[in-house]
């Protein structure tokens, strides 16, 4: 509610302020040019939407696969760990914007090469999240599963993907704000579709108001993704309290 | 199985962990045995490698020489026929205390009607009937190693291993579980090894205490409890239980200095 209020607050201050000091739409449009311009090119709009999440739900989605995979390979078989992790940390260490052209010279103008940034920026988090987690096995329900004589397929079933979830959904919760960013570098480098797309568009034409509203859209489109798996979360471990990174840390005994 | 046979037998058994540069020895020819139905405690100073002791017997570690034979076959491996309970609860905290106890059944791919009947069974056995459906954070230290307790219980195992199970809890919650543990043995004589670095607590539950020295561990005495049973709280203060207590602190008190 406090919330809700300070965000109206501030659309009204920005409003005002820009009538006031009679600042160009050029340069920055007022919150109602911006809802004005959304209007008028709302079919525009639902496309380009349509496009960029596309890209970004499928470019997540393949990491959360590939992510999970390979974590449970490192966690799993420890002798690929020393082959696997400095390999994934150097991937990572290169800059996908960099490389964002290539994918273009390789996989053309299409959906691909965004899906395949998105991918790429996603992964990491994922990985990194999903074996840690999957490594946080309590050593005396390891114990207590050995005593019982329990398969690799049991332990890692019953203990070791249990334990990995909540560890797994915050690397998730990363991942998704980057897939976006990720679909978003792809548009920038090359296509002729997306919100990222349509925001180079505007900057070309200085139709400022018609960028602002895509940002808004990118900014809605997060929120919605983010939501989505902080509820998949609640729903799936509801044993797992999601802690209050603002409340002090709690002893557990 | 022959009759009179030692449900757990060590014999002479050594336990040395190599570092670096050098061997350190922690268990050294320990032998002592423990009949069927028998409830043995194995006491000694913290760190002197008691939990060891119960690792090897459980089949989790190997030891470095000699014989560790558990209904007269040596031991080269975990065995369905132990149930553990940890220092820690160690329950999984995604699963209520019921589905906690139901685990061991499911590894072993028991039947599950039979299996929830018994773990319910088992939850009454502890005390937690009104629990069943709590989750671990739901409910008390006591509460969750009670828990595990019944869930060392939930595959009938012939053998209860017990490491520490009661060190993280107060005082108070412990000799109520120790008075619980006491029933639950005498309702059904499991062959127990409970390690513990409490003299009272070992002297209360056990019929015979296997005394370590600090690192490396040797036996220093093998003390037989003679209090009668069953037992109840009042022999906590009966002269003859100070008697014991006393002995085994003096044993180790001596081996300090």
């Amino acid at each position: 509610m406090k919330l809700t209020l300070t965000m109206v607050a501030l659309v009204v201050l920005w409003e005002v302020l820009c009538d006031a000091l009679k600042i160009p739409s050029f340069l920055i449009p007022a919150p109602s040019q911006v809802a004005l311009r959304f209007y008028e090119k709302r079919a525009l709009y639902f496309t380009h939407t349509w496009v960029t999440l596309y890209e970004t739900t499928a470019g997540f989605l393949l990491a959360v696969v590939f992510g999970i995979v390979s974590a449970a390979v490192i966690v799993v078989i420890p002798k690929m760990r020393d082959i696997v992790m400095p390999l994934l940390l150097i991937a990572q260490l290169v800059p996908k914007v960099a490389i964002a052209p290539l994918l273009l010279i390789w996989f053309g103008y299409g959906l691909v090469p965004k899906i395949v940034v998105a991918f790429l920026v996603a992964f990491f988090p994922i990985v990194v999240n999903g074996a840690s987690g999957l490594a946080a096995v309590q050593p005396e329900l390891l114990d207590l599963g050995h005593s019982l004589q329990a398969s690799r397929w049991q332990i890692f079933w019953k203990f070791r993907i249990p334990t990995a979830l909540p560890e797994l959904f915050s690397g998730m919760k990363i991942a998704v704000t980057l897939a976006i960013i990720g679909a978003i570098i792809g548009e920038f480098v090359g296509g002729n579709r997306g919100l990222g797309y349509l925001i180079i568009v505007a900057n070309q034409e200085l139709d400022t108001a018609l960028a602002f509203s895509a940002i808004f859209l990118l900014s809605v489109m997060g929120i919605v993704l983010y939501g989505l798996i902080e509820i998949l979360e609640r729903v799936l471990i509801p044993w797992h309290l999601p802690s209050d990174p603002m409340a002090p840390m709690e002893t557990t005994t | 199985m022959i009759p009179d046979a030692a449900a757990i037998e060590v014999a002479d058994l050594r336990k040395a962990y190599a570092t670096e540069d050098q061997e350190i020895l922690t268990l050294d020819r320990l032998s002592f045995q423990i009949k069927p139905g028998e409830f043995v405690s194995v006491l000694g100073p913290s760190g002197c490698g008691k939990t060891t002791v119960l690792k090897i017997i459980a089949g989790l570690v190997p030891p470095t020489s000699g014989v560790v034979k558990v209904d007269g076959a040596p031991v080269v491996g975990p065995q369905r026929k132990i149930g553990l309970v940890f220092q820690v609860p160690a329950l999984m905290k995604w699963r209520t205390a019921l589905e906690n106890v139901l685990l061991p059944g499911e590894i072993l791919g028991l039947d599950r009607v039979v299996a929830r009947d018994r773990a319910r069974e088992l939850l009454d056995l502890v005390g937690l009937t009104d629990f069943a459906s709590r989750y671990p954070r739901e409910l008390s230290g006591g509460m969750q190693q009670r828990v595990g307790i019944a869930r060392a219980l939930a595959h009938d195992p012939a053998i209860l291993l017990l490491d520490e199970p009661f060190s993280a809890l107060d005082m108070m919650t412990r000799n109520q579980l120790n008075i619980e543990l006491l029933r639950i043995w005498s309702e059904r004589k499991k062959t127990s090894l409970l390690i513990t670095h409490s003299i009272p607590e070992a002297v209360f539950l056990s019929d015979r205490v296997v005394v370590l020295g600090p690192r490396p561990a040797r036996i220093l005495d093998v003390v037989p409890i003679s209090l009668p049973r069953p037992r109840d709280a009042r022999v906590r203060v009966s002269v003859a239980f100070m008697e014991i207590v006393d002995r085994i602190g003096r044993l180790i008190g001596l081996e300090y200095v």
